[in-house]
C-alpha cells in the first residue's frame, strides 16, 4: 500500500472514524481522501465487516445445554433451571 | 446501553443481596450466555470456558451481600469474569509457551498492510466452517491486552467508557488497543481471504 500523509492519518483514526468518534471537520477531511482512495476504502469496508463478521459468530454462540445445566447444580439453583429462559 | 444491562436493569438489587434464590437464578440466566462468550474468547477453547463461567458466578453470588452498587452489576460481573479468565489463561500455560506471544509488540505496527476487496463476498463464504476457524485462530493470536478489548467492546456491545471502567485503563488507553485489535484482525482475515481467493 502506498501511503500518503493522509492514508496514515486515516489509519490512526479508523476506529474512531467506524465508532463514529470523530469531530465533523475530522471526518469530512476523512471522507474527503476516501473518496481519492481505493485502498483506503477497501481498508475502512474490510475493517468494518471484520467486526460485523466477529459480531454475527458471537451472537450465534450460546452456553452448550449440558455446561447450563452443570451451572445451574453447581450454584444449587438446579430447582431453577427451565422455569426462565431469557432472550 | 446493550440488551443485557437493559435486563439485567429489571433485577432487584435488594433480592439479590439478600439471597433471593429466584432473583439469583434470573441473575444467572441473564448473564449466562454473555459470561460464556466472553469467556469462549478469551481462553479460546469450550471447556476452559465452560470452567470460567461457572466459577465467575460462583464469586458472583458470594459477593452480592456485599455488592455496594457503586458499579453497575454488568460492569461488576464482567470485570470478575475477565479476571476469572485471565486466570485461566496463566493456569493453563507452561513456561515459555507461544501462547501469549503476539507478533508485534502492542506498541508497534510493522506489518504491510493487505489490500483485497473481500468485504462484498457472501457471508455463506465468509462464515464457512473454514472461515469461521480463521476467525477463531485469528483472536487467538492477538495478546491478551488486545483480546480483551475487542471483546468487551466488538463483541459484548460494552462502550469505551464500560470497557475502560471493567479493565481499569483509561479511555485513550481502550482506543489504542481497539485500534490495534481491529487492524490486526483485519489484516490477518484479509491474508488468509487473498489466498482463498488466489486459489479459486
Amino acid at each position: 500500500m502506498g501511503q500518503t500523509t493522509e492514508c496514515q492519518k486515516l489509519l490512526s483514526e479508523i476506529s474512531n472514524l467506524i465508532d463514529g468518534e470523530v469531530s465533523p471537520e475530522l471526518c469530512s477531511e476523512l471522507e474527503a481522501h476516501l473518496k481519492e482512495c481505493r485502498n483506503c476504502r477497501i481498508v475502512v469496508d474490510t475493517t468494518k465487516k471484520t467486526i460485523e463478521l466477529y459480531h454475527t459468530e458471537e451472537s450465534r454462540m450460546e452456553i452448550p445445554e449440558t455446561a447450563r445445566e452443570k451451572l445451574f447444580r453447581r450454584l444449587e439453583l438446579d430447582d431453577f433451571t427451565g422455569q426462565i429462559k431469557s432472550g | 446501553m446493550n440488551e443485557t444491562s437493559t435486563k439485567a436493569a429489571t433485577l432487584s438489587l435488594d433480592a439479590l443481596r439478600s439471597g433471593d434464590r429466584a432473583e439469583i437464578a434470573a441473575l444467572v440466566e441473564i448473564f449466562m450466555d454473555p459470561v460464556y462468550r466472553l469467556a469462549r474468547r478469551m481462553t479460546g477453547n469450550e471447556q476452559d470456558a465452560e470452567d470460567v463461567t461457572q466459577e465467575t458466578f460462583i464469586k458472583v453470588i458470594r459477593a452480592l451481600p456485599e455488592f455496594e452498587g457503586r458499579s453497575q452489576l454488568a460492569t461488576w460481573i464482567y470485570r470478575i469474569a475477565v479476571n476469572e479468565s485471565l486466570m485461566s489463561l496463566r493456569r493453563g500455560k507452561p513456561l515459555g509457551s507461544a501462547v501469549e506471544i503476539d507478533a508485534t509488540p502492542d506498541g508497534e505496527d510493522d506489518e504491510a498492510i493487505e489490500i483485497v476487496d473481500w468485504a462484498e463476498q457472501p457471508e455463506a463464504e465468509l462464515l464457512n466452517t473454514e472461515g469461521k476457524k480463521e476467525l477463531d485462530l485469528a483472536i487467538s493470536h492477538l495478546s491478551e491486552n488486545l483480546r480483551t478489548v475487542f471483546a468487551l467492546r466488538d463483541l459484548q456491545d460494552l462502550s469505551i467508557e464500560e470497557t475502560a471502567t471493567i479493565l481499569g485503563i483509561s479511555i485513550p488507553n481502550v482506543k489504542t488497543r481497539l485500534l490495534r485489535a481491529r487492524l490486526k484482525l483485519r489484516q490477518e482475515l484479509s491474508v488468509y481471504h487473498r489466498e482463498r481467493l488466489e486459489s479459486e
